[in-house]
């Protein structure tokens, strides 16, 4: 069973996180860049589904040149390869436009199963595992808290407000995992010694066959007109409790007209 | 006047808050008819009448539920194709933002997430990076698709007809794929839902076991809150992980947000940071969700949680 695993690298959510003021986009130079937390998961996904049933684990990742890195922290995982969209006329693409990019990227790549991550969390839409499946006309696994394969029926729970639904459906199919599923595995040092040497395959917008009418900033279907650093919260009115802390407490609740 | 559509979340009889708020939004720029899908459109049209929608398509198809996201796109396509209207607004919730995403690409629309607000021009804001920077962003192409956070704006009540219009949709067999063969609903009792309180209570490592978070459950029962929990708690198994406040939580917004022995981490914030009024316990003062308390207590919350509850029940009786 070949699988895929969409993965992003993104700016340590630990870090400060800036936009450019001349484009309005994402400064990736400003933050340290690492794989998003939440594709942890997929990759982990990926690789206990290709243990238990053979098969191999590719990367997948648009994103600039320094996404390199976080490839590798993949292959070191344990993945066999890599797929690298790279190409300035991809920079700024939104989420339109990845998804054209990745479902491109796809259409080249021989597989049973797609795996993402549940969002991504500079952009935190949540929305590419729902928008591959309907570029691809594939089944929508989203948000699975478990995935069950036996031959090629599929079975997830879709994790949502109210408890979760049970899924199902036949391969090949997009999944996206919820962090309740696994324990991502660190990379062994033998696996970083040997992800040296897997293949990472890099390709051109033009490769996908896409145009600069379709993909990068100049193609988003939404525009940035204004950012500004959130105006400080007003300094709050701290208390030490002195055995009448929840009194206090009550009296500010009062005055703001809770209670 | 432009039309707006408005997909409706309910729970097969009542409208959900947010509903009303995406009408009240929808309000500014036209006049907004709501998509109804599965049934209950009946029991719910008073309330949708009463924010001023003019038109409800229902479309009471079972395909529409039975199949993860994809058939419920296929419906707002066609709505979308037919009725040509200015915008779409839907609920951002895991599952709104999923339909959104769809349509968007069935369209050739942009698409905006988790607006906070939506101003002049269909301007939407956004607050980014956990809550750090707030952004004003628009759809330049295709009908404006528009997932709003519940809690954004205040419901402001607004007479509509609400006149039904039958619609139906033939679910395509791609759409089917993802088949739902089992619905497993837990158990959150009689408080109000979590993205749509208005005043949240969450525990976090500090409640220090699953028993102690009673005493979040009476706090927040006081005020008729709901309850949220920090991930330490919920990944200790303290409180169900649809609790969860934060990054890989629920993101909430209420008037009030109590956080009690949550020491503040961006993942958390991210989930609750636009909340109006925020409220904290915590007994290390060092700790960073003192940053954005309107009024914190350094104290230990097994003093001043039971001391406030006592407080607020007896101020209520009074
Ligand atoms: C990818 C990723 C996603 C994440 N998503 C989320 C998310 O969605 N939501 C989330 O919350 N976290 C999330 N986290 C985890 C986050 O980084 C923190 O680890 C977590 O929020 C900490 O929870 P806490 O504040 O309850 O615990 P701690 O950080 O341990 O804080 C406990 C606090 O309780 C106080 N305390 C202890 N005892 C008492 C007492 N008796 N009285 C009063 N105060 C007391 C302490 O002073 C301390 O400040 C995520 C992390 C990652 C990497
Ligand atoms: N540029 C990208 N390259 C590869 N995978 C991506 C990219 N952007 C998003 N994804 C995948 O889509 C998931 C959801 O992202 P999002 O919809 O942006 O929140 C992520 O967890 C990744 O698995």
């Amino acid at each position: 069973m070949n699988i895929v695993v969409c993965m992003k690298q993104v700016p340590d959510t630990w870090s400060e996180r800036k936009l450019r003021s001349a484009d309005s986009t994402l400064d990736r130079d400003a933050a340290d860049g690492v794989m998003n937390e939440l594709d942890e998961y997929a990759v982990e996904e990926g690789l206990r589904l290709a243990e238990a049933h053979g098969g191999e684990v590719t990367i997948l990742t648009m994103g600039p040149q320094k996404a390199a890195e976080s490839i590798r922290k993949a292959l070191s995982m344990g993945a066999d390869k890599a797929v690298h969209l790279l190409d300035d006329a991809l920079a700024g693409s939104d989420a339109l436009a990845t998804s054209a990019a990745l479902a491109a990227a796809l259409g080249r790549i021989e597989f049973d199963l797609v795996i993402l991550g549940s969002e991504s969390t500079d952009a935190r839409m949540g929305v590419m595992a729902a928008m591959l499946s309907e570029r691809l006309g594939l089944p929508q696994l989203s948000f699975a808290s478990k995935v069950e394969i036996h031959g090629t029926d599929i079975t997830i729970n879709r994790q949502a407000d109210y408890g979760y639904d049970q899924v199902k459906a036949s391969l090949p199919a997009i999944v996206s995992v919820v962090e309740k599923i696994n324990e991502p595995r660190y990379p062994s040092f033998k696996g970083i010694m040997a992800a040296k040497k897997k293949p990472v395959e890099t390709l051109s917008a033009a490769d996908l066959g896409l145009d600069a009418g379709q993909v990068g900033l100049g193609a988003a279907a939404t525009e940035v007109v204004s950012f500004a650093d959130r105006p400080p919260r007003q300094a709050g009115t701290v208390v030490k409790d002195e055995g009448d802390g929840g009194v206090k407490a009550a009296d500010f609740l009062a005055a703001q007209k809770f209670i | 006047m432009a039309e707006i559509l408005v997909l409706a979340e309910h729970d097969g009889e009542t409208v959900k808050k947010v509903t009303c708020e995406l009408l009240t939004l929808a309000r500014r720029f036209g006049e907004p008819s709501v998509v109804w899908t599965g049934p209950g459109a009946e029991a719910g049209k008073e309330r949708l009448a009463e924010f001023g929608a003019a038109t409800v398509y229902v479309a009471a198809d079972e395909d529409l539920d039975s199949y993860v996201v994809a058939p419920k796109a296929e419906l707002l396509a066609k709505l979308v194709a037919a009725k040509s209207p200015a915008a779409v607004l839907v609920a951002s919730t895991a599952e709104g933002r999923e339909i959104a995403g769809r349509l968007a690409i069935k369209t050739g629309s942009g698409l905006i997430t988790d607006a906070v607000d939506l101003g002049e021009g269909m301007v939407a804001e956004q607050s980014i990076f956990g809550g750090a920077i707030v952004v004003q962003s628009k759809v330049t192409t295709g009908t404006p698709i528009v997932a709003v956070r519940p809690n954004a704006v205040a419901p402001e009540p607004a007479p509509g007809q609400a006149q039904v219009e039958n619609v139906t949709v033939d679910v395509s067999d791609a759409a089917k794929g993802a088949q739902v063969t089992d619905r497993v609903v837990q158990e959150r009792g009689e408080r109000p839902e979590l993205t749509e309180a208005s005043i949240v209570v969450s525990g976090g490592r500090g409640v220090g076991g699953a028993d102690n978070f009673a005493l979040i459950e009476k706090l927040a029962d006081s005020l008729g809150a709901a309850v949220g929990a920090s991930r330490a708690a919920t990944d200790a198994g303290w409180y169900p992980h649809q609790f969860q406040v934060g990054q890989t939580g629920k993101t909430v917004s209420p008037q009030l947000y109590l956080a009690v022995g949550i020491s503040g981490a961006i993942q958390h914030r991210a989930g609750m940071q636009t909340s109006k009024t925020i409220m904290v316990i915590n007994k290390d003062p060092e700790a960073p969700i003192f940053e954005l308390a309107d009024f914190g207590v350094v104290g230990d919350l097994f003093q001043v949680v039971p001391q406030l509850t006592e407080e607020i029940t007896k101020r209520g009786q009074g």
